[in-house]
């Protein structure tokens, strides 16, 4: 079985922030929409299927919204699917969409994740309670400081490393016009002087709530090569899952996340990711993801995840940059984090980045996990077509 | 599958098929454990565990549970560790068929799990399904989803498509089944109007009930499966939402994609529709062109069991079923989704000539 090349052609995201109150749901997604097909210099006619993903439905209160989206999406008369793996959901829509081309199921796929979180009352949305079940903790905060507390007493790491990242990525929103959070004013002082929320998380430590959709043309060799900018090709994608809680479960690094990596890197024909990966759009919700995701996606040895943002590898100038468009902290429509992590991976190798373009980034991963640490999804893409 | 696609893609089968009954309530049960059965039952059937399959994929609904995530707990229930290639789709498990089928198409994996569940008996269902209309304009009106098909169905018999006792018939022949798993079943009175020209008999019973199909690839499927049920084709098309822009004595959605599944190449010799109302197969019928010769629904479909988010993937694998046991050689199966037909999917399958 010989897999049809992937190639990213066009890209589209709307400028995201706290409520989009001038559109509708549909208006928000066809904003995105439209802006992909431009950069492919494509039309609602030349695509073949629809993919679309978001969190759960009572993030906006509508109950399979793809269903009165059809319209907006132009998919009247074409396939449309819905997918939806919690957190993940947005780097997951991409892969199922990625997987109708490389199976020649169809040729030119448009893929789109939102969420308009606006509508309703995500922190609501996550609360409905569930008999004889454990609720979530006051919120995905509440949920995952544990697990960073662990990877501190585990590490040893000084509880300074989190407000770097914070700073860091607030500043590289700066540079990208699509960011939600633009903070002119931030300074390392502000990060660490914010109200601790969920011990050891600080208020700015944490994301926002985002109303934003993001978009992606998809196609396969014959599309790509009719492509008006350098398409990203797909070198490697994957999606893996495990169990929310269990004894044997590592809730600092767990195992989807490592096959999820290795199977990516496999395909891609990456033997050390430190050394053959350019730059990473990683999903980091609170700060203290960015060391712990290094180690879980093998770019550092166990335990020696924060030394590579402490010492500056992960600045946007650094050895590493992560999270180059101010990433989740600066900008988080829930089911589409993971879309944009993606897309921003392929506008990086396509050197359309414009202000926090990494200079010779060619090889990027873009990263996505939801549930509790549970789902995993990942793409390298790249400048190369993958038989370069 | 699309008329573009390139020679040769890899054979692939449903080779094992397992479901729940379908009840009116299983307040006594989880989703997980109405769904653990299944999961071990169409596992049984082909001697294959959890580690042994290449790709997983789910269909169901946060709204039918009332909670976020609630797919997240059946994975629990799966086994998921070692850490399992997996994903699930907010739809039917037929669309979680397809997503799985592309994945053994791209030669990803060889084997997928693809299961469904739904309880529908937690709330009122018709109002639920209100809220899957367009959020501004139409759900604030809570237009439920017998009223909608009762348009459709008006509509039919204004068209003179239909007539109040083809209707009855239809209800009639499709509970007349032996279908050990349906919840309505036998000599089912046509009944009182619900919302007219729709009585009762013509209506879905509401029910909890879950699903489950292997899929396999090539050589594989036949190491599993004595006679496996080949997908010869399966696409699916949406229609516009409004009902205002639509034609509802009609399903051009459904017809586009059977003719990209292959259906119209050559006839069927059963077919398994999701056809929640009995209207609804008036409409179906027309545009996938049976004829009175080819068997419908003999599983008693959705007017006999109709477990939300898995009733379209109950009808692939009933027909696959009855292609196992040799009781049928090409068979069609349709799966729906929103109201009035707006999203249908197509596949035709086939066992191997005797």
């Amino acid at each position: 079985m010989s897999k049809e090349p992937v190639a990213v052609v066009g890209i589209g995201q709307t400028k995201h922030v706290a409520a989009r109150r001038d559109v509708s749901i549909a208006g928000l997604v066809r904003e995105a929409a439209r802006r992909a097909l431009d950069d492919a210099e494509l039309t609602w006619a030349d695509v073949d299927a629809v993919v679309i993903g978001k969190a759960p439905d009572f993030f906006e209160g509508v109950m399979m919204p793809e269903l009165y989206l059809a319209d907006a999406l132009g998919a009247v008369g074409k396939p449309m699917l819905r997918v939806h793996t919690a957190g993940s959901v947005g780097g997951s829509t991409a892969l199922v969409a990625a997987n109708l081309v490389a199976s020649r199921a169809h040729a030119t796929v448009l893929t789109l994740a939102f969420e308009k979180q606006s509508e309703s009352n995500a922190m609501w949305g996550l609360s409905l309670p569930i008999p004889f079940q454990q609720p979530l903790l006051a919120g995905a905060g509440g949920f995952f400081a544990p697990h960073v507390r662990a990877y501190m007493r585990r590490t040893g790491a000084p509880d300074t490393v989190g407000s770097l990242v914070a700073y860091k990525d607030r500043r590289n929103a700066l540079k990208n016009p699509y960011a939600h959070l633009h903070e002119h004013d931030i300074t390392l002082e502000k990060v660490q002087a914010s109200p601790m929320l969920w011990d050891p998380i600080r208020y700015s430590e944490t994301c926002p709530s985002s109303d934003g959709a993001c978009a992606m043309v998809l196609t396969d060799r014959a599309g790509a090569s009719r492509a008006p900018r350098p398409p990203a090709w797909m070198l490697g994608g994957a999606m893996r899952s495990e169990p929310t809680l269990f004894a044997g479960k590592d809730a600092v690094s767990p195992q989807a996340g490592k096959d999820c990596a290795a199977d990516v890197y496999r395909q891609a024909g990456i033997s050390d990711p430190r050394r053959d990966i350019d730059a990473v759009e990683m999903y980091v919700p609170f700060s203290w993801y960015e060391p712990m995701w290094l180690e879980n996606l093998g770019f550092a040895d166990e335990g020696e995840g924060w030394k590579l943002t402490e010492a500056g590898v992960t600045e946007l100038d650094g050895d590493l940059p992560v999270n180059m468009s101010g990433g989740v902290l600066s900008t988080n429509p829930i089911g589409a984090s993971g879309m944009i992590r993606f897309a921003e991976a392929a506008l990086q190798a396509r050197g359309q980045a414009g202000e926090h373009q990494v200079d010779g980034a060619r090889r990027v991963l873009g990263h996505a996990y939801g549930g509790g640490s549970q789902f995993f999804s990942m793409w390298l893409v790249g400048s190369e077509p993958p038989d370069a | 599958m699309t008329s573009e696609a390139a020679p040769g893609p890899r054979d692939i089968a449903v080779v094992a098929f397992a479901q729940s009954d379908t009840l009116r309530t299983t307040s006594d049960v989880s989703e997980v454990e109405m769904l653990m059965p299944v999961l071990h039952d169409v596992r049984a059937q082909t001697g294959l565990k959890t580690a042994d399959i290449g790709f997983t994929c789910s269909g169901s609904c946060d709204y039918l549970a009332g909670r976020a995530f609630s797919f997240t707990l059946a994975l629990d229930g799966v086994g998921a560790w070692p850490p399992i290639s997996e994903s699930h789709v907010e739809m039917d498990g037929a669309w979680a068929l397809y997503e799985a089928w592309t994945k053994l198409l791209s030669g990803d994996a060889d084997t997928a799990l693809v299961y469904s569940y739904g309880k529908s008996s937690p709330g009122s269902l018709r109002d639920v399904l209100t809220r899957q209309l367009d959020p501004y304009y139409v759900a604030p009106l809570w237009p439920d989803s017998v009223a909608l098909a009762a348009l459709q169905a008006q509509a039919l018999i204004d068209a003179g498509d239909t007539d109040e006792p083809e209707l009855a018939a239809i209800g009639a022949r499709s509970r007349a089944t032996d279908n050990p798993h349906a919840q309505l079943k036998g000599p089912v009175p046509h009944g009182d109007y619900l919302v007219r020209p729709l009585r009762t008999g013509d209506c879905p019973p509401i029910g909890d009930g879950a699903a489950a199909v292997i899929l396999a690839a090539g050589e594989r499927a036949r190491q599993l499966c004595a006679r496996p049920a080949w997908i010869r084709g399966i696409d699916h098309r949406i229609e516009a939402h409004s009902l205002g822009v639509r034609d509802l004595t009609d399903s051009p959605s459904a017809r586009l994609a059977a003719e990209k599944a292959g259906a119209f190449e050559r006839p069927v010799d059963t077919a398994e529709l999701h056809a929640p109302f009995t209207s609804q197969e008036v409409v179906l019928r027309k545009a996938l062109r049976l004829g009175d010769e080819v068997l419908v629904n003999p599983s008693g479909g959705a007017l006999a069991a109709n477990p939300m988010m898995a009733a379209g993937l109950a009808r692939i694998g009933e027909a696959a079923a009855r292609i196992h046991r040799g009781e049928s050689d090409r068979a069609l199966a349709h799966a729906t989704s929103g109201p009035c037909l707006q999203q249908n999917l197509v596949a035709v399958l086939e066992g191997d000539p005797r």
